[in-house]
């Protein structure tokens, strides 16, 4: 097991940034304007034929889901069109390093969490998605007290979720799908705001053990962004008891406005995935049973994340504008 | 080591009724004994043929008698009931679930010539619950559903079968675990669940079904019947249906009910077979079950013909349920929308 990884804090610059968006916008440009207006009109109609085929196909029944209840059908036609939206528009997600998840093959994305709605992890599984040019789906894995909610278990199986347990993420791997784990859990999902972009506890690392059993890469992801949507300034304890939940937060909107009180804030998000650290050569299923190895692993996941969160927090210029 | 005399139990059953009657047409089987409390239809008795039927109790030890006088050599146990059809009599299916098969084990224990055990489970062992893994293979914990339930007495009755094979090493056993059998001439919980014109699901979760035909599930009986495969196995249908899927496939309106008011909804539909929603059916209901069938077709050699959408779909026509939606209409919809684009196709390209 190497040293601590020493991470340069100002890496790429702003002035790369902006390059690439300007480099974007040339792109854009070279479509041209005329042949795009064409093609709208003329996919008017086959869209209305598509809608047709789609809702027949649901309520007939004739579609697939995989063992883990993932749902792609809808997924990819209902989950992810308005979440779309919401990461385009409201948080105008920039997403970097897509480059570095595998274009097939298992993978292990590890990323840091927060945001008192697991927005964040949402978010993800749609940058990895859409950024990648394989459109790869991620599989999270995720807590029991989520198939426990009625309405929400039921909608995470559907979106490619399953149960966070050492049989579930060594099957997705296995199989060479792009499973993602938030391994902060509750404690970094509930942390308050004064705590934001401050990594919590990664747990006892089972997802360390997993990658190494399966020899999948991990992939560190940061993301910003996501920690000021509700930015929680309490706690409400014996609610959340009554409720069996893990925190009741209480936002400046929330439980004040109501209903309203969901509405994320508009922050900027950044969505960074960073270049994989191979487990394959480390020695299977024999370094899973190594505490050490898999102790400092874990520490050398959990410390890439907080530079890629730091070094992105020093070049952001404001919380809304990014 | 060729079965010659194969005692089977609970043949007054489907699927054990079955399962004799394909035997009874192998000549190299010398006697086939069919052993149930009550007698199998008239229909399955034909078919039986040249089996013999004895109407015993196993949980009598006279069942000990039938084995030694008889010389059986294989014994294939497939009177536990997992999924009755219909509310049943709970403590007396218990006995016999579990009584039953401690007294059929210690006449096998006793019997030199028994050679081979055969022993029908149900994948209801795993249990289903929000914490269970999605996919449950042979290793997985034993959890069942609920603590008085029929996965309870699965759970049991395993366990008295691994303290046999331990205990008479030159035997070997078999076990099956069965997910839920489907097929048209299936009579269970789930088959007349699917048979009702409004279908009652648990509000706010969509179960992850995995369905065995029950042709599969013979053909399974037969093979450790007659073939030396000794272990566990799960044994299911391809793929996998959410709950509401199906009941679309079937043509029927999902009807979501709190899970607490589910069980009393089974009491409505009067006139109709009964359903009965035990506490093991509602977690089924609500979080599902799907097993890994790796090392049946690895070990076992048995690749099922019917994936669990097919088997689904084999049910609905074989019982001929009546749709109570239609959505033809659409495919009329989109064939005449096809016809307008094509039309609009021609005259741009004629331009």
């Amino acid at each position: 097991m190497g040293e601590a990884e020493v991470i340069p804090l100002h890496g790429p610059d702003r002035r790369t940034r902006t390059e690439e968006r300007e480099r974007a916008d040339a792109h854009m440009s070279d479509v041209d304007p005329e042949s795009t207006r064409v093609r709208a009109a003329d996919n008017r109609l086959p869209d209305l034929a598509e809608l047709i085929t789609f809702v027949r196909r649901r309520l007939s029944g004739a579609y697939d889901v995989d063992e883990f209840g993932f749902d792609k059908d809808l997924t990819d036609n209902v989950f992810y069109p308005p979440l779309r939206l919401l990461a385009d528009k409201w948080f105008r997600m920039e997403v970097s390093g897509a480059e570095h998840l595998p274009a097939d093959g298992g993978a292990l994305v590890v990323a840091n969490h927060s945001g008192t709605l697991p927005l964040d992890a949402v978010m993800t599984g749609l940058a990895a998605h859409d950024a990648h040019p394989a459109h790869r789906h991620l599989r999270m894995l995720a807590a029991d007290l989520v198939f426990q909610v009625p309405v929400l278990g039921s909608l995470a199986r559907k979106s490619g979720q399953t149960l966070a347990c050492h049989p579930d993420a060594e099957r997705l791997l296995n199989a060479g799908e792009l499973v993602g784990v938030w391994p902060e859990g509750f404690k970094g999902i509930g942390k308050p705001f004064a705590d934001r972009y401050k990594l919590q506890r990664f747990g006892r690392g089972g997802f360390v053990s997993a990658a190494l059993r399966t020899g999948a890469p991990i992939v560190p992801c940061s993301i910003v962004g996501a920690e000021e949507i509700y930015p929680k300034i309490a706690d409400i304890k014996p609610l959340a008891r009554m409720l069996g939940v893990p925190y009741f937060p209480v936002t400046p909107l929330f439980p004040l406005l109501g209903p309203l009180g969901v509405l994320p804030l508009p922050t900027k998000w950044y969505i960074e995935f960073s270049a994989p650290i191979e487990t394959a050569e480390l020695g299977g299923s024999g370094a899973a049973e190594d505490p050490m190895l898999v102790f400092n692993l874990t520490d050398q996941v959990r410390e890439r994340i907080q530079q890629m969160l730091y070094r992105r927090l020093a070049l952001r210029r404001g919380v809304f504008r990014g | 080591m060729a079965a010659k005399v194969v005692l089977v139990t609970g043949v007054g059953g489907q699927l054990a009724g079955s399962l004799v009657a394909r035997l009874a047409t192998d000549p190299d089987i010398e006697r086939i004994i069919g052993v149930d409390t009550v007698a199998p239809s008239m229909r399955l008795l034909e078919r039986m043929g040249r089996a013999e039927f004895v109407r015993a109790d196993i949980r009598n030890p006279l069942i000990a008698k039938v084995i030694s006088n008889a010389k059986v050599d294989t014994v294939v146990h497939a009177s536990c009931t997992a999924h009755p059809a219909g509310p049943g009599r709970r403590t007396a299916i218990k006995e016999m679930n579990v009584i039953g098969t401690m007294q059929l084990l210690a006449a096998c224990q006793r019997s030199p010539q028994v050679r081979r055990l055969v022993v029908k489970s149900t994948a209801a062992v795993y249990g289903a619950s929000s914490r269970a893994p999605a996919v449950f293979d042979e290793d997985a914990n034993l959890i069942p559903a609920s603590s008085s339930g029929y996965s309870k007495d699965a759970v049991e009755v395993e366990g008295y079968v691994r303290g046999f094979a331990r205990r008479r090493p030159d035997v070997d056993v078999t076990v099956a675990r069965f997910t839920n059998l489907i097929g048209p001439a299936v009579d269970t919980v789930l088959t007349r669940y699917f048979a009702l014109p409004v279908t009652p699901s648990v509000f706010g979760s969509d179960a992850r079904m995995q369905l065995l035909h029950s042709d599969d599930a013979l053909a399974v009986l037969e093979r450790a019947t007659l073939t030396s495969k000794p272990g566990v196995f799960n044994v299911a249908g391809d793929g996998v249906l959410t709950l509401s899927q199906a009941i679309r496939r079937a043509r029927r309106v999902e009807l979501p009910v709190p899970k607490s008011v589910l069980p009393m909804t089974g009491r409505m539909f009067r006139g109709l077979p009964l359903v009965d929603f035990s506490a093991d059916q509602l977690q089924l209901l609500s979080f599902g079950r799907v097993v890994d069938t790796t090392r049946l077709k690895r070990d076992f050699g048995y690749t099922p013909g019917y994936t669990t959408g097919e088997a689904f779909d084999d049910y609905v026509t074989g019982r001929a349920l009546r749709p109570t939606v239609n959505v033809s209409w659409l495919r009329g919809l989109e064939r005449r929308l096809g016809s307008v684009r094509q039309r609009t196709g021609d005259a741009d390209t004629g331009e």
